[in-house]
Order: structure tokens, then sequence, then C-alpha cells
């Protein structure tokens, strides 16, 4: 079984917004519809946005660290907003794992928004249907675009490649692979919805030089440190030289 | 949660609806079993017809609630999974049995009419009303268990909720019941009251108690779970936009902190004590007025309840939008 998600990794995204206005822009121009905005240029804007990312700051100073994060539907795979539907508008597609809502089914009533903890759901007041993230179905499988684009335009637009996309259910994926090595989890795991998308968490790269790493103590140079002596009898490091 | 008037209105609505009908059916079997004086028909049709009318209403408040209205029908679809689609498919099955009962009653309609003859009078509308009282109870749960199946709004996730939303219902009911015999047959003024009494001192109790709970609630979800990151302090700088959206206007209540705590207080007075001061003295007195002005002074206090339910319960969304910028 597939399982397209998001990989997101918090030790590369920069927090630039590039994922936010591009899934904005792909999605309000797509066949479903447009996303409303009320009043986008007035004193109390608002409107619909299926990905945000937000700022949060680790630590005290001086001891801290800004961390960006990206925000958008975990399509998780046992998905608590889905079995609340009344209507059956909202689904799990079985083929890729994607969660998405039938804007002509959706009554609007907002409950699957209740019943979602991450609060990844957004009412459209205009169309009166409940909005998601789609993971850009309308483009992931768009054979009329290039391989290399058939992704989320959240995917596309990220400048620092923080974002990857790909099958979790396939062990040997590139989305698979940066979340067993680089530690990937996933967001609030204490109600079992087992989301798909998965972050990469802060990592420090740190290395560790031995002080005989930078004195030498066999340097078949001796241009630095103490000298070994080594008895003349005995094998030097190559065998060949000694003093 | 932000309080939504409509889920207010319906809840409300329809459970003084099904208190009333249970009240009445109650009042029947009694008499049945003569431990009370038979009642005069019309005192069943006209009740039936206002428990009716309650129903009705808590349902046209439902629809206020919803985007598109009218594709309300489809959300029958998924009882398999989904209370609310369950309680879409109870509320009418009740309205109908509801409306029923009253008509066998109007029409005085027996078992023999259908060729079972019985020595019990009203066996038919028995017959109706114990159905009707089964999708009743199943309403009450379908309606307590749309909340209390969400796990993760911990002040809701809980049995209490279901027990207080019945239990709210028969009682708001039954004190209609108490005022309407007064009214109508004064003979069964101390039944229903007693049952009032009884029913308001019990969701009395189990009020209280999902208050203490949710006051001793520990909160799973915390920012560190909610981001990933195992730090103990951990504040949020921008949540992202500047201005309003869908998920900074309806999961918080937006009261101020002084109003919300007085709503508790206002419910925990209008729903219980003066209710049955007034129940008590209407009763004594025979006053339909007193009885009637309980009723109201209840659902008032009913309704704030139901505000205190909505905005006390904390969405763990809330966790990722505490910061503007």
């Amino acid at each position: 079984m597939i399982q397209l998600a998001l990989v997101i990794d918090l030790n590369v995204c920069v927090g630039c917004h590039a994922c936010v206005t591009s899934c904005k822009e792909w999605n309000t121009s797509g066949e479903a519809g447009y996303m409303s905005d009320d009043r986008p240029y007035g004193e109390d804007p608002t409107g619909n946005f299926f990905n945000r990312v937000q700022t949060f700051e680790v630590g005290e100073f001086p001891n801290t660290e800004t961390v960006h994060f990206p925000k958008s539907c975990l399509h998780c795979e046992d998905p608590p907003c889905v079995p609340v539907c009344p209507t059956g508008a909202s689904y799990k597609r079985p083929e890729d794992g994607i969660v998405l809502v039938d804007y002509d089914k959706c009554i609007g009533c907002k409950y699957c928004a209740w019943a979602c903890p991450y609060g990844v759901r957004e009412i459209d007041e205009h169309q009166k249907v409940m909005k998601k993230c789609t993971l850009c179905v309308d483009r992931i499988y768009d054979k009329s675009l290039p391989q290399a684009e058939r992704k989320p335009a959240c995917v596309m637009a990220c400048p620092t490649n923080a974002r990857l996309f790909g099958d979790v259910h396939d062990p040997d994926s590139e989305v698979s692979v940066a979340i067993s090595e680089n530690g990937g989890y996933a967001l609030m795991p204490e109600w079992g919805t087992k989301p798909a998308n998965h972050y990469l968490p802060r990592r420090k790269t740190r290395i560790k030089i031995h002080d005989d790493e930078l004195m030498r103590a066999d340097n078949p140079l001796k241009k630095e440190g103490v000298r070994p002596k080594p008895d003349v009898h005995e094998p030097s490091l190559d065998d060949v030289t000694s003093w | 949660m932000h309080p939504a008037f409509s889920v207010i209105f319906l809840t409300t609505l329809i459970g003084a609806g099904q208190g009333l009908f249970l009240a009445l059916y109650t009042a029947q079997v009694y008499s049945t079993v003569e431990l009370l004086p038979v009642p005069p028909s019309h005192f069943y049709v006209q009740g039936s017809a206002i428990a009716l009318a309650l129903l009705i209403g808590g349902l046209v408040a439902s629809f206020f609630h919803l985007g598109h209205p009218e594709r309300a029908w489809r959300s029958a679809a998924r009882w398999r999974t989904s209370w609310l689609s369950r309680e879409v498919i109870v509320l009418p099955a009740l309205m109908g049995a509801v409306a029923v009962y009253g008509v066998v009653h109007h029409l005085n309609l027996r078992l023999k009419d259908l060729g079972f003859a019985t020595s019990v009078d009203g066996d038919l509308a028995l017959v109706v009303g114990a159905a009707a009282v089964a999708l009743a109870f199943l309403l009450f749960l379908c309606t307590g268990m749309i909340y209390a199946c969400i796990k993760f709004l911990q002040e809701w996730a809980s049995w209490l909720t279901v027990v207080n939303y019945t239990l709210f219902g028969l009682a708001s009911g039954f004190l209609l019941a108490t005022a309407y015999a007064a009214y109508q047959a004064p003979a069964l003024v101390y039944f229903f009251g007693a049952w009032t009494v009884i029913i308001t001192l019990a969701v009395w109790v189990t009020r209280a108690a999902s208050l203490i709970r949710n006051r001793r609630l520990k909160y799973k979800s915390t920012i560190q779970t909610a981001i990933g990151v195992r730090h103990a302090r951990i504040v949020q700088k921008s949540q992202g936009f500047m201005g309003g959206s869908f998920n900074t206007r309806d999961f918080f209540h937006g009261a101020a902190p002084w109003l919300f705590r007085s709503i508790k207080w206002v419910f925990l007075v209008l729903v219980f004590p003066v209710p049955l001061v007034l129940l008590f003295n209407g009763m004594v007195d025979r006053s339909v007025p007193m009885l009637s002005s309980a009723f109201v002074i209840q659902y008032l206090g009913l309704l704030a309840e139901r505000w205190y339910f909505f905005a006390q319960a904390n969405h763990p969304q809330n966790i990722y939008y505490q910061t503007i910028s």
C-alpha cells in the first residue's frame, strides 16, 4: 500500500514562507475552486490556507534556538477526521493514503475540524465547505508535467529543500531513508493518529578531535611536536623509515 | 471551543422534547398499573405535540450550523462510524414515533384495531411509546457521544458527558411536564414534580463531578508533543499570520476570563437551586405561572450550561495558535 507524505526537515527550514505562498497560489488557481480571502488588504484580513509556517523559540536567552515549523495536513494513517464525517465527504484514498474532502458532499458541519487535533482543516467561509491540504493531488499525477515537477507545490517552492515528498511505506524511498536515518518523528503521537507526514529534528554536527590527530606522534616527516624515538631495529610506521 | 448557538439550541431543545415525551410515557405506564389517576387523552395528545414542537425546533436550529443545509440529507450516510450521522437518523425517527404516539392517543387506537385484542387500556400507545422511549434514550446516547467520542477534547471525552446530556434533558422535560400537568392534569403534578427533583439533584451531582474532573485534567498534548521538540521552555513567537483564521475563531471562546468564570456560576444557580425553589412553591400553590417560570429559568440556565460546556473544552490545536507574532 502506498502512503504519500511529506517529510519536513526542521534542521533546514529557514521560515521563508515560500511553501505557504506557493501552496496558496497553486490551490487557489486549481480546478477545485478558489480559496477565499476576506479583506486581504484591509485592517482585519482573513483567508483560507492549507499550510502555515510557525515560529517557536526553544530555550532561554542566550541559549535559544529558533525553530520554524511548517504545518499542514499530516495525512494520518488513522485519521480521526474521517470516521466522524456524517456524509462520507471526508475520506482517505486507499490507493495513495491522501486524506481528501469531497467538496460536493460536504455539508459544512465542521465536525471533522473538531476531530482533528492538529487544526489543519479550515472552513471556506464563502463556499461553506471544509478544505485542507490535498498533497496537490491535482499536480502529482499530472502527466503533462515533467516527472521532476510532479510534486506538491510547497515541495517545489522550498529553496532549502527542507520538504521531501514520497511514499513513506516504501522502505527504500527518499522519505523513508530520511526518516530512519535522521530520527524522523510524528506530531502528537499520544493520540494514535499515526501521521504520515514526519518531521526531522534539529541536528548538531559535531566533530571530536583527539590530541594525536593534531600532534601526530608518529609523523614521518618529523616536522612537529615530540619526535618518537623508536629503536633502530623496531618497525616504524611505514616499515621503511627509522632513525 | 467556540460555542455555536445553533448547537446550543439544538441540544437543549431536543433534550427538553425527549424529556417531556419520557415524562408523558412514564405517567401512562404508572396510570396503566393504577399507580396514578388516568389523565384525559388530550393530555397525551397535546403533550406529544409540545414534545414534537421542541424536537422540530432543535432540528431547525441545527440547520443554522450547516454550511450547506440543502445537503443535510447526505448526513445519514455514515451511521456505521459517525455518531453525528446516527443522531441525524435517530432524531427524525423519534419525531415520527412521538407523532404516532400522539395520533394513537388522539384517535384512541387500540391493538385490537390491528387484530390483537388485549384488556389493557391504551395498549397500542404503550407499544408505540416503548419504541419511542428506546429512540429517545438512543438519541441522548448519540448526542452525548458526538462530544464524548473525540478523545483529545479531554473535557468531553468521558462517560459523564453522556450521563449529563441525558439527565439535563430529563430534568428539563420533567419540569416542563410538571408545569404542563398543573395546567392540564393537576393530579399528576406531584408525580412529575417529584421526579423532576430527583433527576435535578442527580444531574447536580454528575455535572459537579464533571466540573471537578475537568479541573483536575492533565492535558496529554503539550507544546513539546505538538512540535516534537524536547525542551522544558518552548515559546511560540509567531503563528504564521497576523490576521484571523478559522483556527483562531472556531476553537477559542473569546470571552473575557471573568465572563467565562461567571457563566459557570450563572448556570449552577439557574439550573439547580432556583428552579427547585420555584418548583416547590409552584407545586404547593398549584401555580402554573410559577412552574412555567421554573422551566423557563432552568432552560435559560441550560443555555448557559451548554455554552460553558463548549467554552471549557480546550482543543489541542490551540497550542499552535498562541502568539500572533
